[in-house]
């Protein structure tokens, strides 16, 4: 039987590779973004590249009840799921966030609160199915907080506490839940910004997280060096870490 | 890391903005731009055709979403970023191919139309442009425009291998070609002289969908134009499907020093490629991969050329004028060049919709030469001049160099061509072959 996956901000790039991944191998998507233009096209472009089913739902994550209503939706389509991908996120402006506290409280609702309400309820469900993956995409700026985007990161920082926590509850029914921690990549979402070689592909990071979804691991670097250079980042003494334009 | 330069590495520019776009819904409005515009997608035409120097290059790797496939009529439909591989690899399985392609299936299906590829299949199929059935063409001027042979057929005559000037397209749909399966039936001949390989053609395009061939660029004399014809048909009793494709692996990021591809190299390779089956004819069912895309397999390997990049020469000459090829062949001999993959190829007489297209009835032959300096220009100028001698023409999307005079003989049409440029596009290849010159009508 054919996958059943809910993925959520599913028009982001990462979100879309990973997406394919899951098309390929014939799997039932149940898409939720905000742009009803983008969602058909994307469903067309998935059913095409080897999908059995795809449904869309247009929803805003940061709205409280259509939140919960779409998760209600998606999980009786095909009475139950197998996976969920919560994929949507905002890179904020760092400075703006630090001058004004709607941007903040925005930045924090985006990345943190619905995220960790959505799990809260998918969690749930899942409990009762005793059965399936959820996955998250965190960030390597969770692991510490820095001068450029720790708004950003704490969000990050908030979702990767409440999976590790989540994930011991859930341990017992069979339930899996996978926290993704992708360094730069290539997107829309950071365009804006100079890479370098460092900065990975889109493609190779939702090829990650798919391989990742359907593998026994629970905290998946993308790619790989990143827990390394993470691990280095995080032994650096405060005093000489303060010095570091990072 | 993304550079946006061009496959030979030569020229280099560097554009003032870089725009990626994802979604077809949110195109930008191009009439607002103030620098000039260019699409820019995979990044595999050798010259300057995809470079636009203080300009804005519209990045279409992200329009990559496929729109329509009909399993049953071999129609597909898709934005114009999507690659030839991600086609192959939706379509495949279905035993539906490619009608033409081009020697690397990572170019996008935009860039395929608007540098009208042909393939191994030329002198039966034409070129890609013959299948391409409608595209939608986003203008600065008048906004989108929905093109096909009925529709508005000049601009769409006009788009392919319009080199991406007369607009950005959205996407396009096109006739796919049915297949038993992904496997090639492969034939490799050996041939000892050009007067061979003519002979050879001659007989294997009647017979053979697909024929090409390698040669020998470093002999001379009784040998000249020696090298080993390839000719491949789908096969019939091979046809299961291939799971995997395998991806290419990349040259790490060091500069590769100049030595590594030069004259001692090169003829160290082609002895060894030569004498693999030295006068033997070596038959072989391979995938489709191996056949068509052999150079594909390293990601990178235009890095090989070194730090300054490198040339291609590709030009055609009519079939009564085939002595140009030996004639550019003695060139090659006499200026010591090191020359390091050519491939030789009969074009057949099928017309492409395209108003610029570079394929015509004739020969052809590819050259690929490290960039060293004036050198490398005046060898490649002096072949200029038999070509044009010839009534022959250059291959836009792998030049650099070729002067306003050549371009302009090499494509009378030009002019009538230029009326459909959309009047905020612009390239680094056009400026070059129009510098100095007024424009008319």
């Amino acid at each position: 039987m054919s996958r059943r996956v809910l993925i959520l901000g599913a028009t982001s790039r990462i979100a879309q590779e990973a997406a394919r991944c899951f098309a390929a191998e014939h799997a039932r998507l149940f898409l939720v973004a905000r742009d009803p233009r983008k969602l058909a096209a994307l469903a067309e472009d998935l059913r095409i590249r080897g999908c059995e089913l795809v449904e869309t739902a247009q929803a805003d994550m940061t709205d409280e009840s259509s939140r919960e209503r779409i998760v209600e939706t998606a999980f009786a389509m095909w009475g139950g799921l197998d996976a969920g991908l919560i994929a949507h996120g905002t890179l904020p402006d760092q400075s703006a966030a630090e001058r004004d506290l709607r941007v903040l409280r925005q930045e924090i609702e985006t990345n943190f609160v619905s995220v960790a309400s959505l799990l809260m309820q998918l969690a749930k469900l899942f409990e009762q199915q005793r059965a399936g993956v959820l996955c998250v995409i965190g960030s390597v700026a969770g692991d510490r907080g820095r001068r450029s985007n720790y708004v950003y990161g704490s969000a990050k920082a908030g979702v990767a506490t409440l999976v590790a926590g989540l994930r011991v509850r859930v341990a017992a029914t069979g339930v899996r839940v996978v926290l993704i921690k992708p360094g730069w990549v290539s997107t829309p979402m950071t365009a804006h910004l100079k890479q370098n070689f460092l900065f990975a592909t889109a493609e190779e990071v939702g090829r990650g997280i798919h391989d990742a979804m359907i593998s026994p691991r629970v905290v998946v670097y993308l790619p790989w060096y990143w827990r390394w250079i993470m691990r280095i980042i995080g032994l650096i003494p405060e005093p000489i870490f303060a010095k570091l334009n990072l | 890391m993304t550079a946006y330069e061009s496959w030979g590495r030569y020229p280099r520019s560097t554009p003032a903005q870089v725009v990626p776009l994802s979604w077809i819904s949110e195109i930008p409005d191009l009439s607002q731009s103030a620098r000039p515009l260019l699409a820019y997608g995979m990044g595999r035409s050798y010259g300057d055709c995809c470079l636009n120097g203080e300009g804005t290059l519209l990045a279409t790797r992200g329009l990559d979403k496929f729109m329509q496939f009909d399993t049953v009529s071999g129609i597909l439909r898709c934005e114009a970023g999507v690659t030839l591989e991600a086609i192959l690899r939706v379509v495949l399985p279905a035993k539906w191919f490619l009608p033409v392609t081009p020697g690397t299936q990572f170019v996008t299906i935009g860039g395929a139309i608007a540098n009208d590829v042909h393939g191994k299949n030329h002198h039966r199929a034409g070129s890609f442009g013959c299948y391409v059935r409608c595209f939608e063409v986003m203008r600065s001027d008048v906004g989108s425009v929905l093109c096909s042979r009925e529709q508005n057929a000049d601009l769409f005559e006009a788009t392919i291998g319009g080199l991406g000037l007369t607009g950005l397209i959205l996407w396009a749909e096109i006739q796919l070609k049915r297949v038993p399966g992904p496997w090639i039936d492969c034939e490799e001949i050996p041939f000892e002289k050009l007067e061979d390989f003519f002979e050879l053609s001659l007989q294997s395009d009647e017979s053979h969908e697909y024929t090409v061939a390698w040669v020998d660029c470093l002999s001379s004399g009784e040998n000249l134009g020696r090298g080993i014809f390839i000719r491949g048909d789908h096969s019939e009793t091979r046809t299961s499907n291939i799971e995997v494709h395998r991806r290419g692996t990349a040259i790490p990021g060091l500069p590769v020093p100049e030595f590594v591809i030069s004259r001692p190299t090169i003829r160290a390779f082609n002895w060894i490629y030569l004498h693999r089956n030295w006068r033997k004819i070596s038959r072989s069912v391979v995938p489709f991969d191996t056949f068509f895309y052999p150079l594909d397999r390293l990601n990178n390997w235009n890095v090989l050329h070194g730090r300054r990049g490198f040339l291609q020469y590709q030009f055609v000459v009519p079939q009564e004028n085939r002595d140009a090829v030996r004639e550019i062949l003695e060139l090659i001999v006499a200026g010591k060049a090191p020359c390091a993959l050519s491939v030789l190829k009969i074009f057949g007489s099928q017309p492409s919709p395209g108003m610029m297209s570079f394929p015509r009835p004739g020969v052809t032959l590819a050259l690929d030469f490290p960039f060293r300096g004036a050198r490398t220009l005046e060898l490649c100028e002096r072949f200029d001049e038999v070509v044009r001698r010839n009534g022959g023409a250059v291959y836009p999307a792998k030049d650099a160099r070729m002067s306003p005079e050549s371009y302009k003989l090499y494509f009378p049409r030009w002019a009538e061509f230029s009326k459909f440029i959309d009047p905020k596009f612009c390239s680094d290849f056009w400026r070059r072959v129009t510098a100095s010159e007024v424009v008319d009508g």
